[in-house]
């Protein structure tokens, strides 16, 4: 037991580790902002996209998100950052990172996004439209107020997705938060800065997971 | 044509297509008993929800939670390279193998969970009183319906924890992802990144295909 707690919660080794897991604390936390708000922007333009009218939109952004859909995550961060340089294009691990969480998440908010929308019944834009709004403005005020609200729980729980994802940046070498944890542990030969990555992880996490069970079991009630 | 030669080098492809193939049987097993595990674990803590002892609720939901919501690369990491310290040494596929079906297994009751609870009380009250035990109304009455309702959930978690196991190329398991990476670094051409990309293409695509499918069954 003593053995265990040495390995894995020597909090003399995860104080010294802290600085360092800060800083990386800090770049995860960035990245989390930068790929949330891409991955909602993109996601939401595919949605609309995908539930365009005209065929030769519809189908090539349905393709698209599939694509990435049955993609990897890791897979495609990897082509960008080691395939991407072999046509003349290299990244830092940052913009790597962000262009290929992007693909991958505006594809996965793009089907929570599309639910949404089609959940909201079709005469509501009919009405909008019908009242003289254009139809932009019935989108912005009308569908997706509506749209947002049925999908909340789904958008939530997406969210946690994608900043979980974040810790594949390590793979490509980029100092967040699961790399300087990772660097702690080969330095130190022990396993607490990784155990010390987790706990703040799941402060970070652990609210919203409840928050979206209690929203499932809400729902479920209703 | 450089943009051919670098991406899809036609003897490049010839070299490494083996070893690739390989390492998508490696893909498909792991994937199979991850899913397989995860499903079943996850339907049995949801049934041992339902009995409503908090000895038992209790560890079920602090493990559903905790397993959805830290990074199981973190996880992978910790067992992978902590557990020898502690005289347990296991291989970098029964890592990924515990890792990710114990997460496919915390979704995949919180799912069964969902679908069992949004069975209307009157139904399991009436199971009940027509002489069924708790077991047989549990069994026959509540989990089809909970099973039904969960299934595009199911199919949509499932798929996104296989895909994870291209988190086995960070601990050496022989799988798609690592195979093709050191393919790339020992051929100097970014072909074999393109084959493991149609490799996973070819697994995941159809499931893709299946879950747009079925979702549009069930809704």
């Amino acid at each position: 037991m003593n053995n265990f707690i040495d390995l894995f919660f020597n909090l003399e080794i995860m104080a010294q580790a802290w600085p360092l897991l800060f800083k990386g604390l800090i770049i995860t936390l960035k990245l989390c902002a930068v790929v949330i708000l891409l991955g909602l922007a993109g996601g939401l333009l595919l949605a609309l996209g995908a539930l365009s009218p005209r065929k030769w939109l519809k189908w090539p952004t349905i393709g698209f998100i599939d694509l990435f859909r049955a993609l990897p995550p890791l897979v495609v961060l990897i082509f960008v950052y080691s395939g991407l340089p072999f046509a003349g294009l290299e990244l830092s691990p940052f913009m790597a990172v962000v262009l290929a969480f992007f693909l991958n998440n505006s594809a996965y908010f793009a089907e929570v996004f599309r639910a949404g929308i089609q959940s909201v019944p079709k005469g509501q834009p009919e009405a909008a439209q019908a009242t003289g709004l254009s139809q932009v403005q019935s989108l912005v005020h009308v569908i997706l107020p509506q749209a947002i609200r049925n999908v909340l729980p789904d958008l939530l729980s997406n969210t946690v997705e994608v900043v979980k994802l974040t810790s594949l940046a390590s793979v490509v070498s980029l100092s967040e938060l699961l790399y300087s944890a990772n660097m702690a542990r080969s330095i130190t030969y022990n396993s607490s800065p990784l155990v010390l990555a987790a706990l703040i992880y799941l402060a970070i996490l652990w609210p919203l997971v409840r928050l979206i069970s209690r929203y499932q079991r809400g729902l479920a009630e209703h | 044509m450089s943009f051919l030669d670098t991406f899809f080098d036609g003897a490049v492809m010839a070299k490494y297509l083996p070893d690739l193939l390989g390492a998508l049987v490696t893909t498909l097993w792991l994937s199979a008993a991850i899913v397989i595990a995860g499903l079943s674990l996850g339907l049995g803590l949801a049934c041992l929800r339902t009995l409503g002892r908090w000895y038992l609720t209790l560890p079920i939901v602090a493990f559903a939670d905790i397993s959805r919501a830290l990074p199981p690369l973190v996880v992978i990491l910790v067992f992978y390279f902590g557990l020898p310290g502690l005289g347990i040494r296991l291989s970098g596929p029964m890592v990924l193998f515990i890792v990710l079906g114990g997460v496919l297994a915390a979704f995949a009751e919180e799912i069964f969970w969902a679908g069992l609870t949004s069975v209307p009380k009157g139904q399991w009250e009436a199971g009940r009183a027509t002489g069924l035990s708790f077991m047989q109304t549990l069994f026959d009455i509540a989990l089809p319906q909970a099973i039904r309702l969960g299934i595009p959930s199911l199919v949509n978690r499932a798929l996104a924890i296989t895909k994870m196991t291209a988190l086995g190329s960070v601990i050496g398991v022989k799988e798609i992802l690592s195979v093709s990476s050191s393919a790339q670094s020992f051929s100097g051409s970014a072909t074999p990144l393109t084959m493991a990309a149609l490799a996973y293409l070819a697994i995941f695509l159809p499931v893709v295909i299946f879950a747009r499918l079925l979702e549009k069954r069930y809704t």
